[in-house]
């Protein structure tokens, strides 16, 4: 176990980090803005790498492609929220409900249409090969999805500190009333965010697909981590959701490498300690 | 000590178990006497949650690591250890889903409504994973297999008929146990912290004590139930500790309606006779399984009892009063904050 070893499972924690924020940013913005604990979240990550990839089986491009499945879901997400969400939007455990009903058709819609053999994915042929240094091997393109990943976070993080809808969801975020109470319109924030969460996480499952892959059951396994995220970042925090993703990616990594067998219990362990410590996780204002 | 018409419903009760007594002798096919031994142990856990919901104001999405908990700890000691008899089998289930449910509710009661089911949700999510990747412990996806249903005592239940009379003397005893607790004074002090923990705190109640004996509660006979769950497929896997069982769970008490634990026999036969009925029909079951609970929260939020009064008021003319579920569980909390 030399520094080959840490360098390696710190770049691959990180990697998986970068999908876990795709999945987990739109995941907590959802939450802190409409309280809604959205279960469709990891699903919505399936869809998207299940339309990429069929997309890339055309001889369509990667990115375009990983675009693709990103507004397919985000389709799905604006659709599920303004047919049936959105009346619930302050009813926490109808609106997960929901969510979970969602996740139960939506698992099984993919179960029907792409059947139930996994699928590899491969990386964009430009970010195929291996980077050497020295002892250190690893992929390409777990490099270019840390990049991908944190150009998505810039943008988010400058759309919510610049831009006028940034700032009502903050806004929202902290206190929906008051927000109500100066004539703001706050149902408009509603429809964005959980759009673009859809979006966000229907993008990740392409961009991701390299190192998930996508087969029916994924989503099941990320949703812990997802939780796990939200949880030790603190729920409806930007930063949270991006440092706690990078944290749990990294003991995923690292857990998986020293204790393989147990690696959604050494997520746990964070997990817990941050519970005891500080309940409403590190970026989250305490209850 | 029984109040003033409740003899219909001591009537309605001993026809009730009059007929579920002489049904697997009555010349039903064994088919849906297995469905109905399903129920009886579905209804006990769904009970249990209730406890949880209905009378303590805990949302929970835990309670299936609890019954899961139960199920492997049995499976485990059976094929790994020893034989084991009847009653050590229970004790074990009852331990093991007490034990589970002390863990989490250290890390879960730390929060409160929604808070509260973020952590059960994430808790359960990892005695899945526990499940799914201890491999050495738990067989993962392919799970455990190779046990049988121990003897009662001098009776031999391997036979569904037999195992039948087990669960539903399980399921008995445990809601006489339910409906014991709660209406003793510990289970009026659970509903004080239900209404209003904040009050209940300025009485010098300790809420968190109370709000962690019920997830104990729960989690024990969960666990009990999980144990009669293993006996009666003999085989435990991921899928008896899952995030859709437990979601299965709390349609099934909201179903029955919430603090009532009788109903939660009526939502469990539903869920149960549904879901095996839809897997009969179509390959697709679990896509309008999906539509139905989608259905039911949207408009049976109250349960079928809810359902049925409102369809009648509506019949009659009267304005429906349908409370959310929120009203009934996280609402009335709302002093809280």
């Amino acid at each position: 176990m030399g520094a080959a070893f840490y360098v390696q499972n710190l770049l691959g924690g990180l990697a998986y980090g970068s999908l876990l924020f795709l999945i987990a940013s739109g995941f907590t913005l959802i939450f802190g803005l409409m309280r809604i604990i959205n279960l469709a979240q990891t699903a919505f990550y399936l869809i998207g790498a299940y339309v990429g990839l069929t997309l890339i089986t055309h001889h369509f491009n990667f990115w375009l492609s990983g675009l693709a499945g990103g507004v397919a879901t985000a389709l799905l997400g604006f659709a599920l929220y303004s047919l049936f969400l959105h009346r619930y939007h302050a009813d926490h455990l109808t609106s997960l409900l929901l969510t979970l009903g969602f996740t139960l058709m939506l698992d099984d819609s993919v179960l029907a249409i792409w059947g139930g053999d996994p699928h590899s994915i491969s990386p964009p042929h430009e970010l195929s090969a291996s980077l050497q240094f020295g002892r250190l091997v690893f992929p390409s393109y777990w490099l270019a999805l840390i990049f991908v990943s944190l150009g998505i976070a810039a943008v988010l993080f400058v759309f919510m500190q610049r831009t006028k809808l940034g700032m009502i969801i903050r806004a929202a975020v902290d206190d929906e009333e008051m927000t109500r109470g100066l004539g703001v319109d706050v149902n408009r924030a509603f429809y964005v965010v959980f759009t673009a969460g859809a979006l966000l996480a229907g993008l990740g499952g392409l961009l991701g697909g390299p190192i998930t892959a996508a087969y029916p059951g994924l989503d099941g396994e990320l949703t812990p981590l997802a939780f796990a995220v939200v949880i030790v970042g603190g729920m409806g925090s930007l930063s949270g959701a991006l440092v706690g993703s990078m944290l749990i990616g990294l003991v995923n990594a690292f857990g998986k490498a020293l204790f393989p067998e147990f690696s959604y219990f050494t997520i746990f362990v964070p997990v817990a300690l941050i519970m005891a410590l500080r309940p409403g996780g590190l970026f989250g204002r305490t209850q | 000590m029984i109040a003033r018409g409740s003899w219909k419903w001591v009537a309605i009760a001993a026809i009730g178990l009059a007929v579920v007594l002489v049904l697997p002798r009555a010349g039903v096919p064994p088919f849906y006497v297995s469905l109905l031994t399903q129920t009886w142990i579905y209804a006990i856990v769904a009970m249990s949650l209730d406890l949880l919901v209905g009378f303590t104001g805990l949302v929970s999405f835990a309670q299936s690591a609890f019954f899961g908990a139960g199920a492997y700890g049995v499976a485990i000691a059976a094929t790994r250890y020893a034989h084991t008899d009847f009653l050590t089998g229970i004790l074990i289930g009852l331990l093991a889903g007490a034990f589970v449910a002390a863990i989490f509710g250290l890390v879960a009661l730390r929060a409160e409504g929604v808070g509260f089911i973020i952590i059960t949700i994430a808790l359960n999510q990892i005695m899945w994973g526990l499940a799914y990747q201890w491999v050495s412990m738990s067989g993962g996806d392919n799970g455990i297999t190779g046990f049988i249903r121990p003897k009662v005592g001098p009776f031999d239940v391997s036979g569904n008929a037999g195992f039948y009379y087990v669960c539903l003397a399980f399921l008995v005893l445990m809601l006489a146990l339910l409906v014991a607790i709660t209406r003793s004074p510990f289970g009026l002090v659970l509903r004080g912290v239900r209404e209003t923990p904040r009050r209940m705190r300025a009485l010098g109640y300790n809420v968190w004590l109370y709000r962690y004996l019920a997830m104990l509660i729960a989690g024990g006979i969960a666990g009990v139930a999980g144990v009669l769950f293993a006996w009666y497929n003999q085989f435990v896997g991921p899928g008896d500790l899952d995030l859709t069982l437990s979601t299965q769970l709390l349609i099934i008490v909201i179903l029955g309606g919430i603090g009532t634990l009788y109903g939660q026999i009526l939502g469990a036969a539903i869920v149960v006779f549904l879901s095996n009925g839809l897997s009969a029909v179509t390959q697709r079951w679990e896509l309008v399984l999906g539509a139905i609970y989608f259905i039911i929260v949207m408009y049976a939020p109250d349960g079928l009892m809810g359902l049925g009064k409102r369809i009648v008021r509506r019949i009659q003319g009267k304005r429906a009063a349908a409370p959310l579920i929120e009203n009934q569980l996280l609402g009335v909390t709302g002093d809280e904050s």
